[in-house]
């Protein structure tokens, strides 16, 4: 810790910024102190990343000031705010993967690029602060919490002293979200300071000194982590009516594990995959979920775990096994844009793309029209009407719509794969709903997430995935962690 | 017709911009397209019936998500297989021109199903192969014409004409409007039509729009779905070209075509792959090219000036499109 008397690293006051005729901050103030984890919290939309563009000279301000060090300083653009040493590692990567560590880290650098020095760069880098890279390596073959590491090493190449997170955590496993949380812990301690942009309550909570909690544009809330409670800091950024909206941590009730009775709905014996290049992906997998559980799946990033939840949703073939599934699945894939979603047209139309496959003769456009203001009214879709470009729907109602559409019907079975990945609360909390509500009607559910606390949140029981292997474990926070990383 | 106004405005300032007589050379373009009974009927429909036909071929292949640029050589495919099957068989009576057509049909869709068999088997892009297989379909048209299928004097580089039974009745009695134009329309309602209220049309614009969603959100076989298009594309710009044959030129011969499957994707996208509207820009660009050729004709006013202004119109729908999905709702800001 700094001693008591040394300037804030950085200051931002009353800061104001318009889109158009939306304010996206009103007079939002933040005060970070050097040496310091400074966690901002808020929904989706609330300005977080906003306020830190601005910090980081992407944005102009309307109005407000920016200090730095206690030094008024005005960025122009981010090679200001660099050389003022505030740095930012952006929620989507902003890596040229046909290039190298080194190459990356380098570019925005000036002279000549000599490929040994910045590799020496590279590996100093690595050994002061333990982020660890083999400069030589392509960023396309390197795994994302390795390339997560390279957008923090640019940063530092810069000898950035304020260092600003915009959801670093959205794209890792547990593991690698752990080891990055602890390297930032450290970074502050060595007098540096870190901003941290998060939804996680937990990771603001475990991680952080200071918290500011953003709603709509102004700063509602601003104390040290040792005075708010997590039920403050929810209720802060729902606004007070929605604090009973949030179930945090795993206060929901245990459902004993259905009778033997429960009828089986989707059976997988001994099931294999094998991907195109030969790597078995998924060995000998057996599951039965019956009617009306949710069956979690827990495990990191490229454990297999996709491939299963394609072949349980009848989308891809396995290479052995048996495997019984009924003909109706609903499937939310994680990726919506790529996999769900026709942005270019309007929600009728991806509301017909269900089973659109099998479907003979004229389209049904008044019941799909029907179908569509049903989802639009049962899933609180927020848009102008059924005849919408999907597009223009915030990332919160494009995947209302799409549970709506893969539970219409009542399917037997409904597969979801990190199905709240990049929404708020609200919208997180309605998706859970609509999950629960569909495994009380009776529809056998399978969910994973990359976030192990959904996980043990929404399933009745729990299977481990490590390394193509499906074990069943108990719901145990630590033992289901463990399994995951093999151990 | 405002695209019709802006293309007028487009040629005036090209004309006075390059300096040519620019009242002469226009009211030679108006008269050639328009300017008489016999323009309108006999020139510029017919010209604007290949043009239609070709259209909806591109039209349907972009909306499933295939370039398809090879409707110039599927439509000669279709033209040489109309060929024979008029020389062949001259004694079906009234049954020749629906098998005429129908070899014209499979012919073209032949042609396009090497594309899709590339494209399915080895990944090979359909923009090359297609415009590829334009060259070797203009090859083979040059062949026949001075071999297997040359008139009987061997003199000339064209086939013999068609039988009398092949040939494509006028629709109205003294122009050469023939039922090809009624082909053209009902083809593009029928199309309009599956499109938007059948199954199989549906699937092919969810793979156009989003293939992989439509595999995994409408478990869409997308191979099959894109084979299919394709086939039909195919088999669509080969009925343009059996419809040019039997219905404008009656003899097979190298230029039966001036670039008619290539001015089709013009008509497709400025018509922004619609069927109904591909009607409306087949039209303007066969009066514009019914036009063009009057204007060298009578006022020697480089035809080629018309030809800038279809590029510049294409360019224009283009960029306006893109301008109105950049600025058009984006609600969302923040994280």
């Amino acid at each position: 810790m700094i001693a008591t008397g040394a300037p804030d690293a950085l200051v931002l006051d009353g800061v104001t910024h318009r889109f158009g005729n939306v304010k996206a901050l009103d007079a939002a103030t933040l005060r970070v102190k050097a040496g310091t984890v400074h966690a901002i919290l808020g929904e989706n939309g609330a300005g977080k990343t906003t306020l830190m563009r601005i910090a980081f000279g992407l944005v102009q301000p309307d109005a407000g000031s920016i200090q730095v060090n206690g030094a008024v300083a005005r960025f122009l653009s981010p090679s200001d705010a660099l050389a003022a040493g505030v740095g930012m590692v952006h929620q989507h990567f902003t890596l040229v993967p046909a290039m190298t560590v080194a190459e990356n880290v380098a570019l925005g650098a000036h002279g000549r690029f000599v490929a040994k020095q910045w590799a020496t760069r590279v590996r100093e880098i690595g050994s002061a602060t333990g982020l660890v890279l083999n400069p030589s390596a392509l960023i396309a073959d390197l795994p994302v919490g390795a390339q997560q590491r390279c957008e923090i090493v640019k940063a530092l190449a810069r000898d950035v002293r304020i260092l600003i997170l915009d959801e670093p955590t959205a794209v890792l496993a547990p593991a690698e979200s752990q080891e990055l949380l602890t390297w930032m812990r450290g970074f502050a301690d060595s007098g540096r300071s870190v901003v941290l942009i998060t939804h996680k309550l937990r990771d603001a909570l475990n991680y952080a000194d200071d918290v500011t909690v953003l709603r709509r544009g102004a700063t509602v809330l601003s104390r040290t982590i040792d005075e708010v409670s997590e039920s403050e800091l929810a209720s802060a950024m729902l606004g007070q009516d929605r604090t009973s909206a949030i179930a945090i941590g795993s206060e929901s009730k245990q459902i004993p594990p259905p009778a033997g009775s429960a009828l089986a709905v989707l059976t997988a014996q001994n099931v294999s995959f094998r991907d195109s290049i030969g790597v078995t992906r998924v060995q000998n997998a057996s599951l039965v979920v019956h009617q009306g559980e949710i069956v979690g799946i827990a495990a990191i990033e490229g454990a297999g775990q996709r491939e299963l939840l394609r072949i349980l949703a009848g989308r891809l073939q396995p290479t052995s096994g048996i495997l019984s599934v009924p003909k109706a699945i609903g499937f939310v894939p994680e990726d919506r844009h790529a996999d769900a979603l026709m942005l270019s047209e309007s929600l009728i139309e991806n509301v017909a793309l269900r089973d659109a496959g099998a479907r003979r003769g004229r389209m049904p456009w008044p019941s799909l029209r029907k179908a569509t203001t049903d989802i639009i009214a049962n899933y609180q879709v927020q848009t102008s009407g059924a005849d919408t470009e999907t597009r223009t729907l915030s990332g919160g109602n494009q995947q209302r719509l799409i549970v709506g559409r893969e539970l219409a019907n009542a399917p037997a079975a409904l597969v979801v794969e990190n199905p709240t990945r990049g929404l708020d609360f609200r919208a997180t909390t309605s998706v859970h709903d609509a999950l629960r509500k569909a495994r009380d009607r009776g529809t056998a559910v399978v969910i994973y997430s990359s976030d192990l606390d959904e996980v043990l949140e929404l399933s009745d029981r729990i299977f481990v995935m490590h390394t193509g292997v499906l074990t069943a474990s108990i719901r145990d926070r630590d033992v289901v962690g463990r399994a995951m990383l093999g151990s | 017709m405002a695209l019709g106004a802006v293309a007028m405005l487009l040629l005036v300032l090209l004309l006075t911009v390059s300096g040519q007589r620019t009242g002469a050379a226009l009211s030679a373009l108006l008269s050639g397209a328009a300017g008489s009974w016999y323009a309108i009927s006999s020139v510029t429909l017919v010209r604007a019936v290949p043009l239609a036909l070709a259209g909806l071929a591109v039209s349907l292949a972009f909306r499933a998500g295939i370039l398809n640029i090879g409707a110039e050589g599927q439509l000669l495919a279709g033209a040489v297989a109309a060929t024979m099957i008029s020389i062949v068989a001259p004694q079906l009576g009234f049954l020749t021109i629906p098998v005429v057509f129908f070899a014209g049909a499979f012919a073209g869709a032949f042609w396009a199903g090497i594309a899709a068999l590339l494209r399915q088997k080895f990944g090979v892009l359909e923009v090359i192969s297609t415009i590829m297989l334009n060259y070797v379909a203009l090859q083979g048209v040059g062949y026949l014409v001075r071999g297997p299928l040359q008139e009987p004097t061997h003199i000339f580089p064209q086939s013999f004409s068609i039988s009398k039974s092949a040939q494509l009745p006028a629709i109205i009695p003294g122009t050469r409007l023939h039922l090809g134009f009624l082909i053209a329309i009902v083809l593009a309602f029928l199309m309009w039509w599956w499109l938007r209220d059948r199954a199989g049309g549906f699937r092919l614009r969810a793979v156009g729009a989003n293939a992989r969603a439509a595999a995994s959100a409408g478990q869409i076989n997308v191979a099959r779905t894109t084979t299919i298009a394709f086939l039909m594309s195919g088999a669509i710009a080969g009925v343009a070209g059996a419809s040019e044959l039997t219905g404008v030129t009656f003899s097979l011969y190298e230029n039966i075509s001036p670039g008619y499957g290539y001015t089709a994707i013009a008509v497709a996208l400025l018509a922004r792959l619609h069927p109904l509207g591909v009607l409306v820009t087949a039209l303007l660009f066969g009066a514009l090219e019914a036009g063009a050729n009057a204007m060298q004709r009578d006022a020697g006013v480089p035809s080629v000036l018309v030809s800038v202004v279809e590029a510049l119109l294409i360019l224009l729908v283009l960029a306006g499109d893109r301008w109105r999905t950049r600025n058009g709702a984006r609600t969302e800001s923040g994280t």
